[in-house]
């Protein structure tokens, strides 16, 4: 938050003291025009979301396509199922990756000797580079067969599977962020702590770990957003059924999912409610966020 | 000076593509059919040098070019209903392609019939014993609602059903869902309990078809008209089509097309 505000104000004071710069405006407008290539691109996605996808609400009414229970396109499009899937299966990763990334960050700062440390980072690095296809593949030959083995059940495309494969795939972002923000702290909060007494292990949980979770809520957020908004793993490892799952045991399909299978070839309304999906996601994703916003500024006041 | 020659050049430019369009045969519809017919046009054109101009829109969005004209060829790997057609729009058989019911090879079902399948599909039928097999779960495998192939399967197993005067589908919502041949084959593959349904061409060793009412899933069997879940990919045109277009369609049905379409994993009509 504090950056943001620092760069409003270096802003301003330009505008301010009219300079007749060439060179300078002329640079002034190339930053501009850069830093409006997301906002432009995030209201192009929107409008084009909401013209393709509106269709389909007008059609099946919201209420019977956000709970509506069947996907039979093209007459039933309920994608309830499918929003509970994408719910359902970021919190089981962000449940189950979050505290091992936790741990792995502080371990990396605080606790790891040097030689060990060398071999962690870049192995949770490479992690982060590893085409998701080949993290679903992995999923699909590992992950699903042990399911089918622990559990004795006939399928192990599951929505555990899903869980797994994303905790996962969260790991990087989360230890990287969060070694970061730990390792930024001004190194007197240690010293303090341990000049009172305190052992290594007790002001890291009380002193390291509260004083960085700012950044580390940081890193969850993004793990948030690579879970939610992932599909070619998910697409692999869940077994993609429309139906609501009863348990983590059962096949089930995400939103992401959803919208890449039926794509190619979906025409008319169906192709509508595919947008409509995208739609769903895309709120989704604006709540999460202003959550998280709301959230850190509460922290930070 | 260089104004005019850029405006001269962007005219040339934006010319020749008329000028092309004369001898360009344009193609469109089913994306199953899509692939074989670009092989096919690749070929054409290295021995005519005539282009082939090939887009995959569905087997409906190709029966309506070809009917409208919009394309001079339309595609469909499904039969053409009678509604679909207009008494100047001719439909030509240019090759099969058989739909295998697929089991893992560790199965020891080697022969089931429609019934049996489609009441599987429906999810009536949940264990293997039922159908002949062993005391254990079916793992149904399908494909996405906007495949082709699922749309083939469905008709020719009667697995519709009519909601709101919709034809939807009828398959379990419970059913393992792969996006593509390759997946659905992936998971039957490594899965014992598994059933899916893929084209015939892309069955390999990795999994096992399954004889339909008595009958192996072979080329013989399908072309004989024994093996039942097959589908014809059907060429569309007018009656005045241009004499490209025909010329283009008596090469697909030449000797050398055929053998395209066989080396491409289907079964030749001729």
């Amino acid at each position: 938050m504090n950056t943001c505000t620092k760069t409003n104000d270096s802003g301003i004071s330009h505008r301010h003291t009219p300079k007749p710069d060439r060179l300078g405006t002329f640079f002034h407008l190339v930053f501009i025009c850069c830093a409006m290539v997301g906002v432009v691109s995030l209201a192009t996605i929107a409008w084009f979301l909401f013209s393709e996808g509106l269709a389909a609400f007008r059609q099946a009414g919201v209420i019977e396509l956000v709970f509506g229970s069947e996907w039979l396109p093209p007459a039933l499009f309920g994608i309830f199922p499918m929003i509970a899937a994408s719910l359902i299966s970021t919190l089981g990763a962000v449940l189950t990756g979050v505290p091992v990334a936790v741990l792995t960050a502080v371990f990396l700062a605080e606790l790891a000797p040097k030689w060990l440390a060398d071999i962690v980072r870049p192995a949770v690095e490479l992690l982060a580079g590893i085409p998701s296809v080949v993290y679903g593949f992995f999923g699909l030959v590992v992950i699903v067969p042990a399911i089918e083995v622990l559990f004795n059940i006939p399928a192990g495309n599951t929505l555990l599977a899903g869980i797994i494969v994303l905790a996962i795939m969260i790991l990087p972002t989360v230890i990287t962020i969060s070694e970061t923000s730990i390792r930024a702290l001004p190194p007197v909060y240690k010293e303090g702590a341990l000049a009172l007494g305190a052992s290594h292990i007790y002001s890291i949980f009380k002193v390291l770990i509260p004083a960085a979770r700012s950044g580390i809520l940081t890193g969850v957020a993004l793990g948030v957003a690579r879970a939610i908004g992932e599909t070619m793993a998910i697409i692999m490892v869940m077994g993609n059924a429309p139906a609501m799952p009863g348990s983590i045991l059962e096949p089930a399909r995400t939103l992401t999912a959803n919208i890449a299978m039926e794509m190619s070839y979906a025409t008319g309304i169906h192709a509508s409610a595919l947008y409509s999906t995208g739609i769903v996601l895309l709120i989704f994703i604006v709540l999460l966020n202003t959550g998280l916003l709301y959230i850190n500024k509460k922290r930070v006041h | 000076m260089k104004k005019v020659i850029g405006l001269a050049a962007a005219i040339g430019l934006m010319t020749t593509p008329l000028v092309q369009a004369d001898s360009t045969i344009t193609v469109s519809g089913s994306t199953s059919v899509t692939n074989v017919m670009e092989v096919l046009s690749e070929n054409y054109k290295q021995t005519t040098n005539k282009t082939v101009e090939v887009q995959g829109t569905g087997s409906s969005a190709g029966i309506r070019a070809a009917k409208d004209g919009t394309s001079m060829i339309g595609m469909s790997s499904r039969e053409v209903k009678k509604d679909e057609m207009t008494t100047d729009t001719k439909g030509t058989v240019i090759a099969r392609d058989g739909i295998a019911v697929a089991v893992n090879n560790n199965n020891p079902v080697k022969n089931l019939t429609k019934e049996q399948i489609t009441r599987i599909y429906r999810g009536e039928v949940k264990n293997w014993k039922e159908v002949g097999g062993e005391n254990k779960p079916i793992v149904v495998v399908t494909r996405d609602t906007a495949s082709g192939t699922r749309g083939a399967f469905e008709d020719i197993l009667k697995l519709k059903r009519k909601i709101n005067g919709m034809k939807v589908s009828a398959i379990t919502a419970t059913a393992q869902v792969g996006n593509g041949n390759g997946m659905v084959k992936t998971i039957v593959a490594n899965n014992p309990f598994a059933i899916g349904y893929i084209s015939l061409g892309s069955v390999d060793s990795s999994l096992k078809a399954v004889a339909v009412d008595g009958y192996k899933a072979s080329d013989s069997n399908i072309a004989a008209g024994d093996y039942t879940i097959a589908r014809p990919f059907v060429l569309l045109m007018k009656e005045n089509v241009n004499k490209e277009a025909r010329e283009f369609v008596n090469y697909i049905l030449s000797d050398a097309g055929q053998k395209i379409i066989v080396d491409e994993g289907y079964i030749r009509v001729n």
